[in-house]
């Protein structure tokens, strides 16, 4: 019982602690010195590890489902394979979890050091509100840059799907391409940007709570990274989730 | 506002702090009178730490009320806190520099952020350098907090604190964790804040010696030194010492009433020190 109650005062303090990030958003004074560091933080700091996996993931779909097409006599529809799946799933979810590995356990560690060494409350003593300085700019900077870096890893999937059909399933890039194109449709590409959008907040808020939530000196930072990576991982397969539901349901 | 003389700058009355499992204050009511000092004393986890952020409107008393400059901040908005605020100063127990932020941007930030200070931007460097100086830190500007020791990263946290001149300063114990010499630089640096701007000053503190310095020493303008008060009595009369023991004021009083205490938690320390 005291767990359940312990449980839903966390979710309050959460629920509020995003309402007023983002209507912070729409509030003087806006950080954009703050924002713009996130954005290269995350943005540019992301990039090798979302090339990397946008990549190779593309070339997996690649490998796996041409096994499957070529028992129907298919295999020249590997792209469209690949790109349904990318654009739909893989391209935001594995760029979400890449971005919430790296910056939500460094938003718990910056922000959750801060708490311990009372910066935080230093802040707030020479007059400026931690949630605007700190929780606004990185959830402006990660919905800003979630969705680019996924529309990347998407483009370096499909690029790695290329590799795999041209060079091991005998395709041609005409064909390859045209496949991937056909298929991809104004709902595909909405879902697709929606998602990396939601995740951005689940990702971010996720990182600042934890950080703000800190006690108990550097053990405690430690905790509050991992339960960050931890939670926004699971929100972020639990959004996918709705979201596609959503779709799905308005599709059929 | 309420800044007329007899308004203390800061009153306590019944503040109870109470977190899951733990009373950090119970019932503390106390008074400061404008020009004052007060020493905080107790063992670790008393209460004294909680007692100043409660002062700061940091942390909101479960009950009670708390008056600063003659406003009781409990019924205050976050927002609305932040007028309060700029006119109290604080170190905190660890400095709290801005790791990410050199000397310089820490100390010029309560002038740059708080907007009830009305600091022209062309003024900013002039007032930075001057704290800085005070502190005996005019070469520190570039560097950032990382790169100083402990009883530096104190000084720089106490320019940040007097930056903007607040009539009302609060030290988290300023000599925690520093050798006797640098603790006696940073106390002769309290008191000439105090004496120079007249202000109010709380100090916690676990070093008897600090206190002693505080109640029967001013800092000489002319020599720049600390010499012992002329009127004693009177200076020492405006110098008190508070105990906290688990969260209850258990003693209030001068020096001598300190030194003449029975108490066994409260001569504790005394004697350690001696
Ligand atoms: N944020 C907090 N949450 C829960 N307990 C706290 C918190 N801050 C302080 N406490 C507890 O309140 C008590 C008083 O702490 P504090 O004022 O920091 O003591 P000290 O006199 O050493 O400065 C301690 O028991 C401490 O554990
Ligand atoms: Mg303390």
């Amino acid at each position: 019982m005291d767990f359940l109650k312990k449980w839903v005062l966390d979710v309050q303090e959460f629920v509020l602690l995003s309402g007023r990030a983002i209507a912070n958003v729409f509030r003087r004074p806006l950080y954009v010195d703050d924002i713009i560091v996130q954005m290269d933080l995350i943005g540019v700091g992301s990039l090798p590890i979302v090339l990397m996996t946008g990549f190779f993931s593309g070339a997996v779909m690649a490998l796996q489902m041409s096994r499957a097409l070529a028992q129907y006599g298919q295999v020249e529809r590997t792209g469209q394979v690949v790109a349904i799946t990318l654009v739909r799933e893989l391209g935001p979810v594995l760029t979400a979890l890449m971005v919430a590995g790296r910056n939500s356990s460094g938003m718990a560690s910056e922000i959750g050091s801060m708490k311990v060494t009372e910066q935080i409350d230093a802040m707030r003593a020479l007059g400026t509100d931690p949630i605007k300085k700190l929780v606004t700019p990185r959830v402006v900077a990660t919905a800003t840059v979630l969705p680019l870096l996924t529309i990347i890893a998407d483009f370096t999937g499909m690029i790695g799907g290329f590799v795999i059909s041209y060079y091991l399933l005998n395709l041609t890039p005409l064909q390859y391409w045209t496949s991937v194109w056909q298929s991809l449709e104004y709902n595909d590409v909405g879902q697709g940007l929606i998602k990396p959008f939601m995740f951005a907040f689940a990702i971010s808020l996720v990182g600042c709570f934890y950080g703000l939530r800190t006690t108990g000196g550097t053990q405690g930072v430690g905790r509050a990274t991992t339960q960050a990576v931890v939670v926004a991982s699971v929100l972020v397969f639990f959004l996918t989730f709705f979201i596609t539901k959503i779709f799905v349901g308005s599709v059929t | 506002m309420a800044r007329e003389n007899g308004t203390p700058p800061l009153r306590f009355e019944r503040v109870s702090v109470n977190f899951p499992g733990v009373d950090a204050l119970r019932e503390v009511s106390f008074e400061v009178p404008a020009g004052e000092t007060r020493i905080f004393f107790g063992a670790a986890g008393a209460g004294k730490t909680i007692a100043l952020k409660v002062a700061l409107g940091l942390v909101r008393p479960d009950s009670g009320s708390v008056f600063v400059f003659g406003e009781d901040i409990t019924k205050l908005k976050e927002q609305d806190l932040f007028e309060i605020r700029s006119r109290v100063g604080m170190l905190f127990q660890e400095s709290a520099l801005f790791d990410s932020l050199t000397i310089e941007e820490n100390v010029a930030y309560p002038l740059v952020n708080q907007k009830a200070i009305h600091c022209p931007p062309e003024e900013v460097a002039q007032r930075v350098r001057e704290a800085l100086e005070f502190v005996e830190l005019g070469h520190t500007l570039e560097k950032f907090p990382s790169e100083l020791s402990g009883g530096m990263r104190r000084r720089a946290a106490i320019a940040r604190a007097v930056v903007t001149n607040p009539p009302l300063i609060l030290y988290d114990s300023p000599t925690a964790g520093l050798d006797p010499v640098t603790a006696h630089t940073i106390v002769a640096l309290i008191m000439k804040q105090r004496d120079l701007r007249r202000t109010t000053t709380i100090m916690v503190t676990h070093r008897y010696q600090n206190g002693n310095l505080l109640a029967n020493y001013r800092f000489d303008a002319a020599t720049g030194t600390v010499v012992p008060a002329k009127g004693v009595a009177e200076t020492a009369s405006r110098t008190k010492f508070l105990g906290f023991r688990e969260g209850q004021l258990v003693f209030e009083g001068t020096q001598a009433e300190l030194d003449a205490s029975t108490d066994n938690y409260v001569r504790k320390f005394v004697k350690h020190n001696g």
